[in-house]
């Protein structure tokens, strides 16, 4: 051989020493040097993390009853990830799955779409690496058609899970209290830590009413599974569960019986002003347990079937919710409506004059109208009653007699140039009483209502003045057209508003004195002023919620009323508006609507009210609390665009103080007019209530009712 | 030892009994070069365990015997031990002779894989399906062009002591046939090793340097040439891309890439144990018991296994140089070069790209992975080392 050619074999003898040396030294790199890293994502790249949901809490009325519940469907989900590794996209999978679940394929197709500002409902809202549930409710033949033939559904998955039921118990709605859950949101999933890091895919979350505010305890905790999978993402096995938490269940204060006699009484107070050809638009109703601030029943008419939202709801029912003609039956008008409060505010009025230095005891007149500064307000319907006491001013509800004490009270604050610092008593006094802040109810989105005080007049004026001034200016020819006097008028409405709106006018103390003008209350904070005059002057931040209980039977968490303060209005006082309001069923504005009621069995106090407004029937107002010497419930019942709150709201009321007392042949759905004192006992599976409440009667409904047991 | 051995060894040979003349005490057996072969033999153990661990979960999945790919393995090495035995018994002057229809065989099996008889199996046009039986030719071929080259190259005139330039012009002529119908399946790793080996045994045989350096030149030239036209698969493409952008497209082209490291990377240095491997039972690397056998290696044996067949790898080349340097003539040593060269290469491609240092291309891992012609190629190789190793012991006692 030659020596070339072993110089050459050298050469290749080196070449391989060194390419075997670079493998090795790489090999030492990938693996001991960088080993630690690639061990992570290979973790990260065979294990996957699902979910696993709680099941969520039940809603019980305060023995027990469930309000809310769960019952078990077969719910069959769609994996987009997997549906797109098929060599198709999955196309011929979900027109399978289409054919089984009787479903169009083009729904089927909208529904695991994901949603974007472009693409509305029915799209899945959530994230796309979830499986997306197609069909909440299919039977076991359907599920199991799917889960035995796997390979022809990939991707296909048909799971038990608990979906909400509505077991309407004494065929309550109270969808308002309730709420509804709806798939959770990205803006929810950022907004929440708790909601991000258990996200499921099938989330719901709480999207009013008790749902919502007591959310995180319903929910529960996820638990969370984390599965091996391999390379084409086929679980292989389970390498460790956190289990799932399972919710409370949230004790309310709401009495089934109850809320079921004043949803009735409101149905019928619309019927009564339907039928008399008024609108009758809303209703709202609220019983307060005036000794505990707790809220026993809470209703408001237009309202909604709140199983529709079960399962995502379609696009077409969401549209008839939030339509004009439905009348936007998902506010709750007892919470969220704002009405100006009328004549029940003279309970207010009254405490802030006798605070102001009127006499409790003192006759004052009570002409048809009064004239405040330049211009007359009259009684209601013009009717003068001569000289009286507080008491039958109160009883016949004046409106001259607060106009005066207004007028007065406004003129020694320095009228339209008001001192330093004007006591503004009456303003003051309906803060006292709550009005104008929320009232804190355990319920989203509680409206505030609204004092129309010095500074609001203010703010209002200066949000305002470029429009009053543009028409102070120019008029408002387009009405002069046809009501060239109406025109006229507000054009001098305007210009005074451009000049002097902020001003506190005699005329805005002399309309807020009998609750009209600008000032809007909620029928719940209404409701609350009474508890507050009922109980002695504690004011409550009511309370719906009264206990979380773990499924065991636990006591979680006990929920407490927050008193809010107190009345500055000595007890002789309040004693005195009580005593008077007592006789307004009697002999005053409620006789008529009270003709008839055993008011020696159970004595109502209470207030009409009826408010007027431009161009719409007046809004009918009562106000009340019983027993009146001894009160243990405030109820409050608004019916609006119906007309004088003797004819509507009253007798609404009176129907309620029967049902829930038994009266006038009525069946009592209160035990001699008590609530509960104790909290429902877990027992086996359900709840049963203390002794001498019944059970819930079965509602023909609730025929599967499996799912979640506590 | 070897004082039993007498003047005309080969002569005798003949006229004994075909047993005695395999195992019997003056058998070639003895004189075989042991350290390779025990390296040969510590690399097929290795791959056959590595073979049952890539291959045993999805055939318990399937429902089938999750021994059955072992089993077929456990045979084809048997038999490629055996083959390897019988060539070492070859007559080195009458393969010299019979170059030309090897050559012939060759390419006859690399069209035959373009006839109807051609098969593709794994994405891989490359395979001949011959009654139950199915080959890969193109395994064969490296066999057969080594010994072609090694006839063409080392037949050298009394004169010269290198080839002619005309020699190593019909060396390259020889190879455009093959290397064509190869690209044409289009199997781009047999035709780097066809590139690879003649450069190793052109540089081997002694040829002048401008040779070498040309023909270096003009391989990058066609490299660049075919990209441009458009030669190459689309996928062949997208495998270098990727390479130079590892993180571009992990769920497609840069899968395997991917995959594959990550499976390496975490078997640490000890590794997960043999079957323990959570990639490998998961079969995140595709093609684990062929192409991707290091992954298994990488993943359940760590570094320390891994090594090891580096290694053992290493120590087949060094006695395969060995055999190169002390042929007593230049035809075996261009035969050992050239399967040096050949082996080299495919292990170095084979288990660089499972590290992420070159792209990917279908080569399988000499002795680990799984395959029967791949193996009988394998096992044909070294069964022509160590029939240069006996000539050269023979030639001593001549």
């Amino acid at each position: 051989m030659s020596t070339r050619s072993r110089t050459r074999l050298f050469v290749l003898h080196v070449l391989v020493v060194s390419l075997l040396a670079t493998l090795l030294g790489r090999l030492w790199y990938v693996q001991v040097l960088t080993g630690d890293e690639y061990a992570r994502v290979a973790a990260a790249n065979r294990t996957r993390e699902i979910v696993v949901p709680a099941v969520r809490g039940w809603i019980l009325d305060d023995a027990g009853r469930p309000l809310v519940r769960n019952r078990t469907a077969l719910v069959v989900s769609v994996d987009r990830t997997q549906l797109s590794q098929q060599p198709d996209g999955g196309e011929a999978v979900l027109k399978r799955l289409a054919k089984v679940l009787d479903m169009s394929y083009g729904k089927l197709q909208k529904k695991i779409r994901l949603c974007s500002s472009e693409v509305g409902r029915p799209c899945w809202p959530g994230s796309p690496y979830q499986p997306i549930p197609v069909d909440d409710e299919v039977d076991s033949k359907t599920a199991l058609q799917i889960m035995e033939r796997r390979e022809d559904f990939p991707g296909v998955v048909a799971t038990p899970q608990p979906v909400r039921e509505y077991p309407e118990t004494y065929g309550t709605n109270a969808a308002h209290v309730l709420g509804y859950l709806q798939p959770v949101t990205d803006e929810e999933l950022r907004e929440r830590e708790g909601l991000r890091s258990q996200f499921s895919g099938i989330d719901l979350v709480g999207r009013a009413g008790l749902e919502s505010t007591y959310d995180e305890d319903l929910r529960g905790r996820s638990g969370v599974r984390q599965v091996a999978v391999d390379s084409m993402g086929q679980v292989t096995h389970t390498v460790r569960e956190t289990p799932a938490t399972p919710g409370s269940h949230l004790v309310t204060s709401i009495d089934a019986g109850v809320q079921s006699v004043v949803e009735k009484s409101l149905r019928r107070a619309v019927q009564r002003a339907r039928s008399q050809g008024s609108p009758g638009s809303a209703a709202a109703g609220v019983v307060l347990d005036v000794r505990t601030g707790r809220v026993v029943a809470l209703g408001s008419l237009p309202t909604y079937d709140p199983s529709v939202w079960i399962g995502g709801i379609s696009q077409k029912q969401l549209n008839e919710l939030m339509s004009g003609k439905a009348e936007n039956p998902l506010v709750s008008r007892a919470t969220q409506g704002q009405y100006p409060p009328g004549s029940t505010f003279k309970l207010v009025s009254t405490s802030a004059a006798v605070e102001s230095g009127y006499s409790l005891h003192g006759t004052y007149p009570c002409p048809g109208s009064y004239q405040v500064g330049n211009r007359a307000f009259s009684n209601f319907e013009g009717t003068a009653f001569g000289p009286m006491n507080l008491h039958r001013g109160l009883v016949v509800s004046c409106d001259t007699i607060f106009y005066k004490f207004a007028y007065e009270l406004w003129q020694r604050d320095g009228g339209t140039d008001p001192v330093k610092n004007p006591k503004d008593a009456m303003i003051n006094m309906a803060r006292e009483y709550g009005f104008g802040k929320p009232t804190g109810i355990d319920l989203p989105n509680e409206s505030p209502g609204r004092l129309p005080s010095r500074e609001w007049k203010r703010e209002y004026w200066e949000e305002t003045k470029a429009y009053h001034c543009k028409h102070a200016k120019k008029g408002y020819p387009e009405v002069a057209k046809n009501e060239p006097s109406r025109a006229a008028y507000l054009t001098a409405i305007s210009k005074e508003n451009c000049k002097s709106g902020y001003q506190y006018r005699a005329g805005d103390a002399a309309n807020f004195a009998i609750g009209q003008g600008d000032m809007i209350s909620t029928p719940l904070q209404l409701a609350n002023a009474y508890a507050s005059l009922a109980n002695g002057g504690t004011v409550y931040s009511p309370r719906i919620g009264k206990a979380l209980v773990r499924p065991d039977g636990t006591v979680e968490r006990k929920i407490k009323p927050r008193k809010q303060g107190k009345l500055p209005v000595p007890k002789r006082v309040l004693s005195f508006i009580r005593d008077a309001l007592a006789d307004v069923p009697r002999s005053g504005t409620a006789a008529g609507a009270f003709a008839g009621f055993p008011l020696d069995k159970l004595p109502v106090a209470g207030k009409t009210g009826t408010t007027e407004a431009y161009g719409a029937e007046d809004t009918s107002w009562f106000a009340s609390f019983a027993p009146a010497n001894n009160p243990r419930y405030a109820v409050v019942v608004m019916v609006a665009e119906a007309g004088e709150g003797s004819r509507f709201a009253a007798p609404a009321v009176r129907e309620i103080y029967e049902g829930m007392y038994g009266l006038n042949g009525k069946k009592a759905v209160l035990p001699d007019g008590e609530l509960p004192d104790e909290l429902p006992k877990i027992d086996g599976g359900g709840f049963s209530p203390p002794p001498g409440y019944q059970t819930a009667p079965r509602s023909s409904s609730s025929g599967g009712s499996s799912g979640g047991s506590p | 030892m070897i004082s039993g051995y007498e003047r005309g060894v080969p002569l005798t040979l003949r006229k004994r009994p075909i047993f005695t003349r395999a195992f019997g005490r003056r058998s070639p057996l003895w004189g075989m070069d042991w350290t390779m072969l025990l390296a040969v033999i510590g690399l097929s153990v290795l791959g056959a365990l590595l073979v049952w661990s890539a291959t045993r979960v999805e055939l318990l999945n399937g429902g089938a015997d999750p021994q059955s790919y072992l089993k077929r393995h456990l045979l084809n090495t048997g038999i490629g031990f055996v083959l390897a035995f019988l060539v070492s018994l070859g007559d080195y002057r009458a393969l010299r002779a019979y170059a030309p229809i090897l050559y012939v065989v060759t390419c006859a099996g690399l069209v035959a894989v373009l006839t109807p008889l051609g098969k593709t199996i794994n994405g891989s046009h490359s395979w001949i399906v011959l009654g139950g039986l199915q080959a890969q030719p193109s395994e064969f071929a490296k066999v057969g062009l080594v010994a072609v080259w090694a006839m063409l190259l080392g037949e050298l005139r009394d004169a010269e002591d290198r080839p002619r330039g005309r020699d190593i012009l019909l060396a390259l002529g020889v190879a455009l046939l093959p290397t064509a119908l190869v690209m044409l399946q289009p199997d781009l790793g047999t035709a780097m090793v066809f590139a690879a080996v003649i450069l190793g045994m052109i540089v081997v045989s002694g040829a002048r340097l401008r040779w070498v350096a040309g023909l270096v030149l003009s391989g990058v030239i066609l490299i660049v040439v075919a990209v441009k036209l458009g030669v190459l698969e689309s996928y062949q493409v997208q495998r270098f891309t990727v390479f130079t952008n590892p993180g571009s497209d992990l769920r497609g082209a840069g899968y395997n890439a991917h995959q594959a490291q990550i499976a390496v990377g975490s078997g640490g240095f000890f590794g997960k144990g043999l079957f323990q491997g959570e990639q490998t039972n998961g079969q995140f690397v595709p093609e684990q018991h062929t192409d991707f056998i290091f992954t298994v290696s990488g993943e359940e044996l760590g570094f320390l296994g891994s090594a090891a067949i580096i290694v053992l790898l290493g120590v087949v080349l060094w006695r395969a140089l060995r055999i190169a340097t002390t042929s007593r003539d230049m035809f075996g040593t261009l035969l050992a070069g050239g399967i040096v060269s050949w082996l080299s290469f495919q292990a170095f491609q084979n288990i660089a790209m499972t590290l992420g240092l070159v792209p990917i291309t279908g080569l399988p891992l000499p002795f680990v992975s799984y395959g029967g012609s791949a193996t009988f190629a394998n096992m044909a190789a070294i069964g022509l080392l160590q029939m240069v190793h006996l000539r050269h012991q023979a030639l001593d006692y001549d």
